[in-house]
């Protein structure tokens, strides 16, 4: 087995080119800090594109970003920062959660398109993603959307890119949307509530007119995993705003009062929010949680029943995220569980987040698509990547 | 007269039986042949190009529609989808050996629910009518394209429309839950949902923008937002484009994004102020309108943060709105925009591309320079915020010869708004209008790329097949 890393995009033409002419399908990765999500790849060889990092065009007033994929999230967080501005989908940092010490790159987060927090309000990776340059599985160099913040030219190829694992296409530069971080943060806390009425009150802080960007839920055992919010040692659901500060004053204030049926409500400060929602944003209250983490993405008052039928079923940890729209789920790595959670989702997507290598192998870790759907998919990876050498079964086993 | 793939003439030869076999599948009144009744369907927003189809098909339900789609494959049909035919770059124009597809009737909002935030309504409901149903409630739906009074949903979902106010609300795609859609041969699917974040491709975010090529989108999850507790706008006038472009560049600079940002030349505030007398400042080379939203104590926070940047930049005048009658007569001339330059010029192309922002007054410049050695007058409106700039180019259609310069003239600024970084649409599409500009932004490694996609749902081109691409001489013809 060969790591194949190169430092340009010229190099992953070439290591593409031979795995194609030889047919021997590549693991596709940055810094493999997120190895541990979906199905494991079967393949001789591994091309990172962790070699191709920097900065290539930062243009503040015109809140673009291009940076090399093997640009770590940390770095280009830091670098926007210093022009006072954010990535706008929050995106988590999960190597924690993984286990292990690797920082993520932009392309780990793009080819993920993993949100944080902020995705309730803001939007997810995928809605940021300006522009692509990628290889795809014929060792040709494309390039989708471009350095602007509108562009309807041709197919979305950005979207369909972000959150292909890596199966379509490698990526060698990626254009962000950025925009400024916002002065000041307030997050009003309400104790004691159970999901469906945090989630009542979560509906109703999103549907404010005060641009909630922060709905969250955790309960007890949850909240206590995480130093900002641990001393209320009760369950926590949270409403964060973002603002120019004499707006956060104000509309903490309203948001205050009309959350008042709720319960007591109080206020964690600028410092406390921001650690609170890292928290969030990073799966912190699971990292050492010994089970398998499913990640269930549904309509946010379907959250309470989903909770509800999964306690039922087996010993699971959980809280909420996007307004009860964005489960985390954590319990025993089995099969059985798996289906459970499947059940459970009804409607809505569910995606395996981490398990040990034998139970990703052997169950689907995302919903399976209707069969004419599948046959479309089918037909569009092979329109990327006829020899299907590009993270074979990633996603979908035998895809 | 634009170029169409070539009439299949097998279809054509047996278009009575294909008209008599689309009146199995739909209600009586659903299916034109009468060539006199074909005739408003003819062309779109692009009126300089005109093909009447073979015939149009209203169908009222999703099921209905994958019985024509059926029935189109099985006979080997090509299959046009239509909203309310306001493109601007001709995406709905008709091929003559085309069935018309038409949305207009599956116009029901079917669910809308405040709690979480969402709406599923038909591919014919205006866009208007989706904020119109929720705006009780305090409610609104995103995207405001300035046609929002005709244009559907199901045509914003395929051209990923925009609006003045986009900058802080995103386009159609980032707005998007969920589509019901029908694919060439007739089968239904559902993609996305009531929730947020899908598993596997982004299907929502490729059908969004993608013409009507790839399937018919039927019915449409909408995120809707709570409405903001108001809205102000204020007016600044520049002695130059350089000063207005720095003057946007400083707003967004100091960590500002107002709701919307637009910016207007001279010839659009000339035009603008003889057809909606909104008090525009004749004597300025550019203007910028500025809205913010907020409490009213927020919006005098913003507005007076954004009048004192303003005053950074020598205006030539600065008006804040002081209530929301102000605030309507600063946007009345900027809306009126395209009914204003109608006035001035009997007919005018209505262009769309994006540059980077940093570039505006050097493409402002090279335009104006196009525009005298053409002879032919321009007013350039921009969405300053987000780089998408429309110049109006005013042009007398009875002159087929003005007609040509008009369009050589657009492809010139589209092509320097690819070579200045942007791109060739921002928000109107290809369609027919900008089909073969493509190669300018594309290789044609990448190109194939797009139609192999194309052809994964399409695999014989039978879906609005003459938009979007080149067309190729090896174009499969027959089914
Ligand atoms: C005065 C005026 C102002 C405008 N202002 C704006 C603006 O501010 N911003 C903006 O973005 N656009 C604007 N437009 C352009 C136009 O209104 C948009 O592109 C709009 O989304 C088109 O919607 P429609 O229902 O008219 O679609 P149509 O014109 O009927 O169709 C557009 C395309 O979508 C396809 N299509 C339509 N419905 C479906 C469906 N259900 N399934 C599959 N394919 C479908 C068609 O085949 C075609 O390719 C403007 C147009 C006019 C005339």
């Amino acid at each position: 087995m060969s790591i194949i890393a190169p430092t340009d995009a010229a190099g992953v033409v070439a290591a593409i080119r031979a795995a194609h002419d030889a047919a021997t399908p590549l693991a596709i990765c940055g810094n493999a800090s997120k190895s541990g999500l979906l199905r494991p790849v079967q393949a001789a060889n591994t091309l990172s594109t962790s070699g191709i990092a920097g900065i290539t065009l930062y243009s503040p007033q015109e809140l673009i970003l291009a940076a090399g994929p093997g640009t770590r999230v940390a770095d280009l967080a830091q670098a926007v920062a210093a022009k006072g501005q954010h990535l706008i989908s929050e995106p988590p940092d999960l190597s924690a959660f993984y286990g292990n010490a690797t920082p993520g790159t932009l392309g780990g987060m793009v080819a993920t398109n993993l949100s944080g927090p902020r995705r309730v309000m803001w939007g997810a990776t995928r809605d940021h993603v300006m522009g692509v340059v990628a290889v795809n599985g014929s060792g040709e160099q494309i390039h989708s959307g471009g350095r602007v913040l509108k562009n309807v030219t041709g197919l979305d190829l950005c979207k369909l890119l972000t959150g292909s694992h890596g199966t379509l296409a490698v990526m060698t530069e990626i254009t962000l949307k950025v925009l400024p971080v916002p002065e000041r943060r307030g997050t009003l806390v309400l104790k004691g509530l159970d999901p469906a009425r945090a989630v009542a009150a979560l509906s109703c802080a999103l549907g404010s007119p005060y641009a909630v960007s922060g709905a969250a839920h955790l309960p007890a055992a949850m909240a206590t995993q995480v130093p900002a919010l641990a001393w209320i040692g009760d369950s926590v659901t949270l409403a964060r705003i973002e603002d120019f500060a004499p707006a956060v004053a104000y509309r903490t204030e309203r948001l205050r009062a009309e959350l008042a049926e709720f319960g007591a409500v109080e206020l964690l400060d600028d410092a406390a929010s921001v650690a609170a929602w890292a928290a969030i944003r990073d799966v912190t209250p699971m990292v050492s949680d010994p089970g398998a983490v499913w990640r269930v993405s549904v309509r946010p008052s379907a959250g309470p029943a989903v909770i509800a039928a999964l306690s039922q079923a087996f010993d699971a940890r959980w809280f909420m995220d996007w307004g009860g729209g964005l489960l985390w789920i954590a319990g025993p790595a089995t099969a059985a569980t798996h289906q459970a959670v499947i059940a459970a989702a009804g409607q809505g997507a569910w995606t395996l987040m981490r398990a040990p290598e034998s139970l990703r192998a052997a169950v689907p870790v995302i919903p399976p698509e209707a069969p004419a759907l599948a046959r479309i998919a089918r037909k569009v990876k092979a329109a990327f990547d006829p020899r299907s050498i590009l993270n074979p079964g990633r996603m979908v086993a035998g895809l | 007269m634009i170029a169409q793939p070539e009439p299949k003439q097998a279809v054509m030869a047996r278009r009575d039986a294909i008209i008599a076999g689309l009146r199995k599948l739909v209600p009586e009144t659903g299916v034109i042949g009468d060539p006199l009744r074909l005739k408003p369907y003819e062309t779109d927003g692009l009126s300089a190009y005109r093909q009447v189809p073979l015939a149009v098909v209203l169908p009222e339900t999703t099921e209905q529609v994958a019985a024509v789609m059926a029935f189109c494959h099985r006979e080997g049909v090509r299959v046009v989808p239509r909203g309310a035919g306001t493109s601007l770059s001709g995406g709905a124009l008709p091929m003559a050996d085309s069935v018309v597809v038409g949305l207009m009737r599956m116009n029901r909002i079917l669910d809308i629910d405040y709690a979480d935030r969402c709406a599923v309504v038909q591919a014919g409901v205006t866009n208007i009518g989706i904020t119109q149903a929720v705006q009780a409630e305090g409610f609104f739906y995103a995207p405001d394209p300035s046609s929002q009074l005709a244009c559907m949903i199901g045509g914003n979902v395929n051209m990923n429309s925009g609006g003045a106010h986009c900058l802080r609300y995103g386009v159609t795609a980032n707005n998007l839950l969920g589509l019901r859609m029908v694919t060439v041969d007739g089968e239904i699917l559902d993609i996305g949902g009531a929730h947020l974040d899908a598993a596997g491709y982004d299907w929502l975010g490729l059908m969004t923008g993608s013409e009507g090529m790839l399937a018919v989108v039927t019915e449409v999850t909408v995120r809707i937002l709570r409405s903001p507790e108001g809205a102000r706008a204020m007016l600044a006038a520049f002695k130059a484009n350089e000063i207005a472009g720095a003057c946007v560049d400083a707003i967004i600079g100091s960590g500002i994004i107002p709701v919307a940002l637009e910016f207007m030349d001279r010839p659009a505030i000339h035009a603008c102020e003889a057809f909606a007398h909104a008090g525009y400042p004749l004597d300025a080379e550019a203007m910028l309108i500025i809205e913010v939203e907020g409490s009213i104590a927020e919006q005098d926070y913003m507005l007076d943060r954004i009048r004192d940047i303003c005053n950074r930049f020598d205006p030539v005048s600065i008006k804040v709105s002081q209530s929301a009658e102000e605030s309507l007569a600063i946007w009345k001339g900027r809306k009126g925009a395209f009914g204003a330059v109608g006035r001035i010029s009997p007919d005018y192309l209505c262009m769309d591309g994006t540059i980077p922002t940093s570039r505006l007054a050097e493409v402002l410049g090279r335009i104006g320079e196009m525009s005298a050695a053409c002879g032919l007058q321009v007013a350039n409106i921009f969405h300053a915020g987000d780089g998408n700039l429309h110049p109006l180019i005013m042009f007398d259609a009875n002159d087929p010869s003005s007609f040509h310069k008009a369009e050589r003239f657009g492809a010139d600024i589209l092509k320097l708004c690819v070579e200045v970084g942007g791109c060739l649409t921002g928000e109107h599409g290809v369609g027919v209008e900008k089909r073969d500009l493509m190669g300018v932004q594309f290789s044609e490694i990448e190109l194939e790329q797009q139609r192999r996609v194309k052809s994964a749902f399409d695999p014989q081109w039978l879906l609005n097949p003459s938009k979007v691409f080149p067309l190729k001489p090896e174009l499969p013809r027959a089914a």
